[in-house]
């Protein structure tokens, strides 16, 4: 009995078996999410690195200046900026709880993601065709795989839109389904951000020379 | 279970009032701060296009600095209005990440381009006898 005197309620007090710190985390997913995001910007910190070296190695064949189109890259960089908002808009109509406006703005999301998605491949046929596939020079594969992999993770963000759509459609704005809509979000935030550096240091100073 | 609980609680409570505390304002933003992101972001999408699509200044190397700086700026625009980083996010774990990744990517751009300059230029050159030797 004396033993658990220690722990029993003294005068009528309730014991706090808690901390009350003002700075807790809720939830570790945002903390872990963002740490794989980190993660997949160290991938994109290498494939850019290497593009950074081999970029100028032509192998004696085109150059950025002959193959680009900057007309075409505004008009991808442009649909990626207005999913990106489009995104944002979801977001805050998933914080009122609107259903419908949360489905539709995710609708337009996916929209200008597949838009992109579609250019970047007309330009990649354009490419290949013209003789200019990834196995032409050093330059060009460093080309493909760095902005290759950033369409994939589009179509990845595109697949992973669509099922949440699906989700929410069925089970509605659950906590789960926010938390789930908040990581994509993060996700396809973070692939504009890249996007920002494949525009300028690939595209942009590619045609600068 | 517990946490989904808790989020649940919070995110209800969350429409009453504009509330901000630790961690929670991590995943939201307001319709101004979006569109505060989205304007500036075209503009600095727009100057970098425009200064190299109608070669406005006459040395390369200067229209470079500048869209690589406008491009760090637009990244800096994009973690603030669209990502919502801040140093309270998360009890600040989120910045330290972030910071630890940027340190990662500045040695692995850096010093990769630099150990690659070196050997490229320390690179014996060839003579066509080689060449033709060549696999």
């Amino acid at each position: 009995m004396t033993t658990h005197t220690a722990n029993a309620p003294m005068d009528g007090e309730t014991p706090a078996f808690y901390l009350k710190e003002e700075h807790h985390p809720e939830g570790s997913t945002m903390l872990g999410f963002w740490i794989y995001i980190m993660s997949d910007c160290l991938i994109f910190a290498v494939l850019f690195a290497t593009y950074a070296v081999l970029g100028h190695s032509y192998a004696a064949g085109p150059s950025p200046a002959d193959l680009f189109e900057l007309p075409l890259v505004a008009l991808n960089t442009a649909m990626l900026l207005f999913s990106s908002i489009t995104y944002g808009f979801a977001m805050l109509a998933m914080e009122k709880d609107n259903k419908s406006g949360t489905l539709m703005w995710l609708t337009i999301t996916g929209i200008f993601g597949a838009l992109f998605i579609f250019f970047e491949l007309y330009e990649f046929y354009h490419l290949i065709l013209d003789g200019a596939g990834p196995q032409r020079s050093a330059f060009l594969s460093a080309f493909f795989t760095l902005v290759g992999t950033h369409g994939l993770h589009v179509t990845t963000g595109i697949v992973w839109l669509i099922t949440l759509m699906v989700q929410v459609g069925r089970y509605g704005l659950i906590a789960e389904n926010k938390r789930r809509l908040m990581c994509l979000s993060m996700f396809w935030h973070f692939l504009d951000v890249v996007w920002i550096g494949v525009f300028s240091l690939v595209y942009l100073m590619g045609v600068l020379g | 279970m517990s946490s989904n609980a808790n989020h649940s609680h919070h995110s209800g409570d969350a429409h009453g009032h504009d509330h901000h505390h630790g961690g929670h304002e991590a995943s939201h933003g307001t319709y101004k701060s979006y569109m505060t992101g989205f304007i500036l972001s075209v503009i600095l999408t727009a100057i970098p296009f425009w200064l190299v699509m109608a070669k406005v200044i006459p040395d390369p190397a200067v229209t470079g600095a500048i869209v690589m700086i406008l491009g760090a700026i637009q990244i800096i625009v994009h973690m603030i209005y669209f990502l919502h980083m801040n140093t309270r996010s998360e009890g600040g774990w989120n910045m330290m990440a972030l910071i630890f990744t940027i340190v990662l990517v500045i040695i692995a751009l850096s010093g990769s381009l630099w150990v690659m300059h070196h050997l490229n230029a320390n690179m014996m050159p060839m003579s066509p006898e080689m060449m033709r030797n060549m696999p």
